[in-house]
């Protein structure tokens, strides 16, 4: 799993409803892998609207990998900053470990790089 | 057509005997986002998302019709089989330069509220067939096909939905049989304003296969 789907996911227990707890879900033992992949610098500019920024630099912070508390005024052509973000969202794999809802605590594994959002028909 | 069947030999293993196979349904699906390569690549999709990849034939491909490193591709799926048979097609395909993640979800749950107005492709290929409601996700083989009442069950759970998923020019595609209705089903994305139209059909055995696109404001 790739930080870019991890900006994609939400805590969605039925009873967890602070916006501010339930994204973004913290990482716990996260096995992080990376592997080198092409950089497609235009693709990453057309991402960069979909992201939410302060999200995805917390978490990629809180694992260890650098990127900037804000987006900078040209993206576009700032090259160190696109060569952190291609790293960042396209090249490091968490490939075992869990997320944890700041809000309710729920636990939703991730196994062999593939996240578990399902829920127990109770929590929905 | 120039576009190779993404290789899904490896479905053949026993840890994936419960994933569906790619079959004459799956072969509609791609023929019709082959067909739509043109308008699909000048639409610059940056989030794709298959609901129920099964084997991850439809999302490989949907890679390839993309062309490599330009479009995030997320594929859920409920059955743990078909998210790592997912995965491994996206590895031995072509397409594998396209990011393909793999979420274990029903529908888009848990990337619902990230992903709203945010999909540019979206592609579901639903448990279609007609049989006893008791029979919908009664096994992880059944929930691939198994659709209850008119084959609209699970569907119909994740209609009302769709909309608000789409991007401004997002477009949804939708394999459907004759049973389940599909003019109704149109009906009821209308009302929540998408136009659809049926873009392919094919007969096979038993079942009359259609492709259904929806997307906002005139369907071509």
């Amino acid at each position: 799993m790739r930080l870019i789907t991890h900006n994609m996911l939400k805590c969605h227990v039925k009873n967890c409803t602070d916006p501010d707890k339930q994204f973004p879900l913290r990482f716990k033992d996260a096995k992080l892998e990376q592997i080198e992949a092409e950089r497609n610098d235009e693709f990453l500019v057309r991402m960069l609207p979909r992201i939410e920024w302060a999200a995805l630099a917390t978490t990629a912070n809180e694992l260890g990998i650098e990127l900037p508390k804000e987006v900078p005024a040209n993206p576009a052509d700032d090259d160190a900053f696109l060569q952190g973000l291609h790293t960042a969202i396209m090249e490091m794999h968490v490939k075992e470990g869990s997320m944890l809802c700041k809000g309710c605590g729920h636990e939703y594994k991730i196994a062999k790089g593939i996240p578990n959002m399902l829920l127990a028909e109770h929590e929905i | 057509m120039g576009l190779p069947t993404p290789d899904t030999a490896h479905l053949r293993r026993p840890e994936y005997a419960t994933v569906y196979e790619p079959a004459e349904d799956t072969y509609l699906l791609l023929d019709a986002l082959e067909s739509d390569r043109e308008s699909l690549q000048a639409l610059r999709p940056a989030v794709c998302v298959e609901i129920g990849s099964g084997s991850g034939c439809v999302s490989a491909f949907l890679g390839q019709v993309l062309g490599p490193h330009c479009a995030l591709i997320i594929s859920t799926d409920i059955n743990p089989a078909a998210n790592a048979a997912t995965k491994e097609t996206a590895a031995r395909s072509a397409a594998h330069a396209v990011p393909l993640e793999q979420c274990r979800t029903r529908f888009v749950q848990g990337l619902d509220a990230r992903l709203a107005g945010s999909v540019d492709v979206l592609v579901f290929n639903p448990p279609y067939v007609v049989t006893p409601t008791a029979e919908i996700d009664s096994t992880p083989e059944a929930s691939a096909w198994a659709g209850g009442e008119h084959g609209r069950e699970v569907l119909d759970q994740l209609l009302p939905q769709i909309p608000a998923l789409l991007s401004p020019a997002g477009r949804f595609y939708l394999v459907v049989i004759e049973e389940n209705k599909p003019e109704e089903i149109a009906q009821i994305l209308a009302a929540h304003g998408l136009q659809g139209a049926r873009v392919l059909s094919r007969r096979a055995g038993r079942e009359h296969l259609s492709i259904y696109r929806f997307s906002r404001g005139c369907a071509e």
